[in-house]
């Protein structure tokens, strides 16, 4: 009995609930701004450090995910034993950034660079006075172990008994939304040079292309099914099922008469236009030409 | 020494030497994304920031941008707005970004920017930086799928004219200058950093298929069209009222002339009963009779404005149609199959 009670218990302190932090952290959402953010500060770097930090921008949202939509590069000195931030910089820039966006606010820090090391828990304790729970992300520019992965930590303090041992940064799940990047175009943001933007009819292009290439896929995999060559799988046969059940059903003369209809309306807009801009060129002639004095 | 002198001479000489023209510019990824997301979450209201990015050759890179906050029309926040940009550009500068200012950029409604107030933006910029670009994003269009950026700038023979600040018929037509030599496009290329490219090469999604070519395969953009012609009916009602100007100027401008050979006429048969009569005769001209004060000819600046955004209607209207067409015989072709 003496031998239980010896046994002291290494504890996690829950964050106590405070009227603003309602739920703990579950999820981080990234928005593809952050991470061109990061890679420019990175490259941007003066020689003598080794990693950048910054600060996170965003919102938490009230299921507990985190989005984090904007940051800037704050910096830093870091030594083996000391870590020295620029606290002014750091506040002008918030208040500059506020003043655009006053929603954005903090949400936490991100650092280059794969682990977290001890300097990490002390810049971690700073941005914990400024905000409720910060979020650590981590963006590792070197490529170690090939890849450049991107980690989101939040950090819980181990306690023994009353006293503070360590805190522990637990991985939280980071969802990549790269919806804005996207509609940008992949091969505009990927290349180091793009020579020309495309054009509505060039990127309509592309997406028939992408859109007939599916269709190929599609109709090659029912062929295998069919065939016995690949095994059937019911989810995706589901899935094909609902998409060409879902093309309306209309007797095919109603169905010419809407697209014919569509098509006129469109020639009609384009004769308007046309004929606007040739009514803008006979005006101009007989504007500058036709002059009485 | 002398030689020295020379060199020293000619090396002034070739600073003022003027630049090779502006050709391409040369955007970073990163400020392509800052744009959009700044443009896209103020939509409708009208946004604006400044570019940074330095000027090489014929070539104007843009590395990095930075928003300007929204401001009410109130007089004491001009020295605000002022603080403001002193205070990012310094702080971006410790962060080594290019803090030089090449331009700005602005959204716009359904492409409907050009005004007098960009023109003025536009001549306040060309007094202190030598190159600027006006890069114009328009949000309502990524709707459609289409990534529509713009860079921007007044021809120079724009801009000696509006220095001179006439905009008569004469001179205008001396120039041979035209609706459409106010503006120049600038082709825009972008650009990424290999880090850049190497983390996006990595993060690209495995799907083929992607939010862009969602957007652009919906079938529906009636109500870009629809404001796209709410505009231009407009703009047409705005152009017939300065044509309405023009007329009534010209009206003046011959009854003022009928006015003149009529006095002339009386001038000269009195002066003719003068003469017989042994006087002197009168001078010709009064230049006191109110009547011989010229008629000012309104200035032809705002109907030029609105003559390039019509043209910008017709052709916005005449590329969404062109998709259109695409998709219907699209969805055509998939209901015979």
């Amino acid at each position: 009995m003496a031998a239980a009670n010896d046994h002291t218990v290494l504890q996690f302190a829950s964050p106590s609930p405070t009227p603003t932090a309602t739920t703990a952290i579950l999820t981080a959402r990234i928005h593809p701004l952050v991470i061109f953010n990061v890679c420019d500060c990175f490259v941007r770097r003066p020689d003598s450090a080794e990693r950048v930090i910054g600060t996170l921008l965003g919102s938490i949202l009230p299921d507990g995910t985190v989005d984090i939509r904007n940051s800037y590069a704050v910096p830093h000195n870091e030594s083996s034993d000391q870590v020295a931030v620029d606290i002014d910089y750091h506040h002008n820039m918030l208040a500059s950034h506020l003043k655009v966006n006053p929603k954005e606010i903090i949400v936490g820090w991100y650092s280059t660079g794969l682990g977290v090391n001890g300097g990490s828990a002390l810049i971690h304790d700073f941005y914990a006075r400024e905000v409720t729970n910060p979020i650590h992300l981590t963006v590792d520019t070197g490529f170690t172990n090939g890849e450049g992965s991107i980690k989101a930590f939040v950090s819980s303090n181990l306690s023994l008994g009353d006293r503070q041992l360590a805190a522990q940064f637990q991985e939280v799940p980071v969802d990549l939304r790269m919806v804005e990047a996207e509609r940008v175009g992949y091969d505009v943001l990927k290349a180091t040079a793009v020579d020309k933007l495309p054009s509505d009819l060039e990127g309509m292009e592309q997406t028939m292309e992408r859109l007939l290439a599916l269709i190929n896929d599609v109709y090659k995999y029912v062929d295998n099914v069919v065939e016995g060559q690949t095994s059937p799988d019911n989810n995706i046969g589901r899935f094909i099922a609902d998409a060409v059940a879902s093309l309306p059903k209309l007797p095919p003369q109603v169905f010419d008469n809407l697209v014919n209809d569509s098509l006129q309306d469109q020639l009609l807009l384009l004769y308007l236009s046309s004929i606007t801009r040739t009514q803008l060129s006979l005006a101009e002639k007989l504007n500058t030409a036709a002059q009485l004095l | 020494m002398a030689t020295m002198a020379r060199s020293f001479l000619q090396a002034i000489s070739k600073d003022e030497a003027v630049a090779p023209p502006l050709r391409v510019v040369q955007i970073e990824g990163l400020a392509v994304l800052k744009i959009i997301k700044h443009c896209k979450e103020f939509a409708p209201t009208l946004v604006t920031g400044q570019l940074l990015g330095l000027d090489v050759g014929s070539v104007l890179e843009v590395t990095n941008c930075f928003p300007f906050p929204v401001r009410d029309e109130d007089e004491e926040i001009e020295a605000d707005g002022a603080n403001y940009q002193l205070e990012m550009m310094r702080c971006l500068r410790e962060v080594n970004v290019d803090n030089n200012t090449v331009g700005w950029y602005q959204s716009t409604v359904l492409g409907s920017y050009q005004t007098v107030e960009l023109i003025e933006t536009f001549m306040n910029y060309q007094e202190n930086i030598k190159r600027c670009v006006c890069i114009i994003y328009d949000p309502s269009k990524a709707d459609l799928g289409v990534l529509a950026l713009k860079a921007l700038k007044l021809s120079d023979s724009f801009m000696e004219l509006y220095r001179a600040g006439n905009f008569t018929g004469e001179k205008l037509r001396e120039k041979n200058f035209s609706w459409m030599d106010i503006f120049e496009e600038i082709p825009i290329k972008v650009s990424n950093s290999a880090l850049v490219s190497a983390f996006m090469t990595e993060l690209e999604t495995d799907s083929p298929v992607s939010q862009g070519d969602y957007d652009r395969l919906h079938s529906s953009t009636t109500p870009f069209l629809e404001n796209n012609m709410e505009f231009l009916i407009k703009c047409m009602d705005d152009l017939s009222m300065e044509q309405q100007k023009f007329q009534y100027y010209y009206r003046n401008l011959s009854r003022q002339q009928a006015q003149q050979q009529a006095w002339l006429q009386k001038r000269r048969t009195e002066n003719m009963a003068r003469k017989s009569a042994g006087e002197e005769p009168l001078p010709e001209e009064d230049p006191s009779n109110p009547i011989f004060k010229p008629v000012p000819e309104p200035s032809r600046l705002e109907s030029f404005l609105i003559t390039n955004q019509v043209s910008n209607f017709c052709g916005q209207i005449n590329g969404v149609a062109g998709q259109n067409f695409s998709r219907l015989y699209l969805t055509k072709a998939l209901h015979d199959n």
